[in-house]
């Protein structure tokens, strides 16, 4: 099981604009002073190892579509924000002209994470077949709406590919080509759905766009037993915890500090902090990540946790 | 979890001891609040007397938060101080140094929200 992270931000997409790369590239080069480097090779081994993540790489831009991959022709994926386009970019190259089959698992229809559709390549291309599955009654309505004028040119009825709409009810397990997918109710403006992906005794959990009300041990204890023994946990890290908590409580999201909670009670493997805030440059990220990382291991149990934080381009191997 | 209260003129501090979590905090914050309450009703302010806690979870720190949110409501003051290492970096971690004001210990923190407040404590 490979999990693919094609777009990792939240809200909106973001870039880093000119004076971002200006600034890294300064910084690095202020950090690399009086060093020498006789090839290409011996300035990146430089890079990799001793320079800050945040200067080195970005945590990207798009937002949410992760793909996991499993042994098979198909294809399967968790939203379909702007990290759809290079996802369906991949796809085509893969395919060499083959049509592709697709699965879709959609957390909600909140814009950011349907916005990638209308650019998803395979969609335009004749004999691909497109599974949308998920647990809103306005799934469908809600793409059509979206491939419709005034918003954009090409109505839903001109997309080349076949697409279907499958309704998913949260508890209640699903089996896609030897893989089982449970739904689960989150709370979220107009709600939203985390999904567990097992197969071949891994497992996998995305879990965005969701908010934890730290009083109710019950709604944690219920977390705990969805995200129990996992390999992987993508969590909803959006801000910190003073943040969520406070200015931005009510806004549907959750913190760095609550996902290193839940994983230490469901005994997950690794969490992988997720839906950046878009305000939130790579440093302050590359901050959060260490600041749970700190957390986990001041509070840790029996068992470590490993923490990661999510960005574009980043690969998982189970 | 033990709680206790001392008044020092219009503030009361509130030393708090063991594990502040989820299954802590519902009685906490009943206590907490009526701290606030209190202090709120003689202008004056609430110290958190830290120097106890020996662990507190993101639930603890939530209660902290209301209380914050209804001291600032009620034009009270609120404050932590005497943090245990470990509770210093949790604050930290989880910026909540950039919603409360932290100090080093209780007389610091009276000092800082009542000066009637220090002088009691300095009586005794």
């Amino acid at each position: 099981m490979r999990v693919r992270f094609w777009g990792t931000r939240g809200s909106i997409p973001v870039a880093l604009t000119a004076a971002d790369v200006r600034d890294k590239l300064a910084q690095a080069l202020v950090q690399a002073s009086g060093k020498v480097f006789n090839s290409y090779e011996e300035a990146h081994a430089y890079a990799s190892s001793e320079l800050d993540f945040n200067l080195t790489h970005t945590f990207g831009g798009h937002t949410p579509c992760v793909e996991i991959e499993i042994p098979g022709e198909e294809y399967y994926a968790c939203d379909l924000g702007s990290g759809a386009r290079p996802f369906g970019v991949h796809i085509l190259a893969k395919q060499a002209r083959k049509p592709a089959t697709i699965n879709v698992f959609m957390s909600h229809v909140h814009w950011d994470h349907i916005m990638g559709f209308p650019l998803f390549g395979p969609a335009y291309v004749s004999g691909t077949k497109i599974r949308i599955h998920g647990c809103h009654e306005v799934l469908e309505h809600a793409f059509r709406k979206q491939h419709s004028a005034p918003c954009f040119p090409v109505e839903w009825e001109q997309l080349g590919a076949s697409i279907e709409f499958v309704k998913l009810e949260a508890g209640k397990p699903f089996v896609i080509n030897g893989m089982t997918v449970t739904p689960h109710l989150q709370l979220h403006g107009g709600d939203s759905y985390g999904y567990r992906f097992e197969h071949e005794g891994k497992v996998v959990v995305y879990t965005t766009d969701s908010e934890h009300k730290l009083e109710d041990r019950a709604e944690a204890e219920k977390f705990a037993a969805f995200f129990r023994d996992a390999d992987l946990v993508i969590f909803d890290a959006m801000y910190a915890l003073a943040e969520a908590i406070s200015v931005k409580a009510d806004w549907g999201h959750s913190s760095n500090i609550v996902g290193v909670e839940l994983c230490q009670m469901a005994h997950a493997k690794h969490l992988v902090l997720f839906h950046h805030e878009p305000a939130n440059n790579d440093a302050t990220l590359e901050g959060l990540l260490k600041e749970a990382r700190r957390f986990e291991e001041l509070t840790r149990g029996d068992q470590a946790l490993k923490v990661s934080a999510a960005y574009d381009g980043l690969e998982i191997d189970l | 979890m033990n709680v206790s209260s001392r008044r020092f003129a219009n503030a009361v501090v509130l030393r708090v001891e063991g594990r502040l979590d989820q299954d802590t905090c519902v009685a906490f914050t009943t206590d907490l609040m009526k701290s606030v309450d209190t202090a709120a009703a003689e202008g004056g302010a609430v110290v958190l007397d830290l120097s106890g806690l020996e662990y507190i979870s993101s639930a603890g720190l939530r209660c902290f938060m209301l209380a914050s949110r209804q001291a600032k409501s009620q034009h009270a003051k609120i404050a932590v101080a005497a943090l245990q290492p470990m509770v210093a970096e949790i604050f930290q971690i989880s910026h909540f140094n950039l919603v409360f004001q932290v100090f080093p210990t209780v007389r610091e923190a009276l000092g800082a929200v009542s000066a009637d407040a220090a002088a009691a404590f300095d009586k005794g």
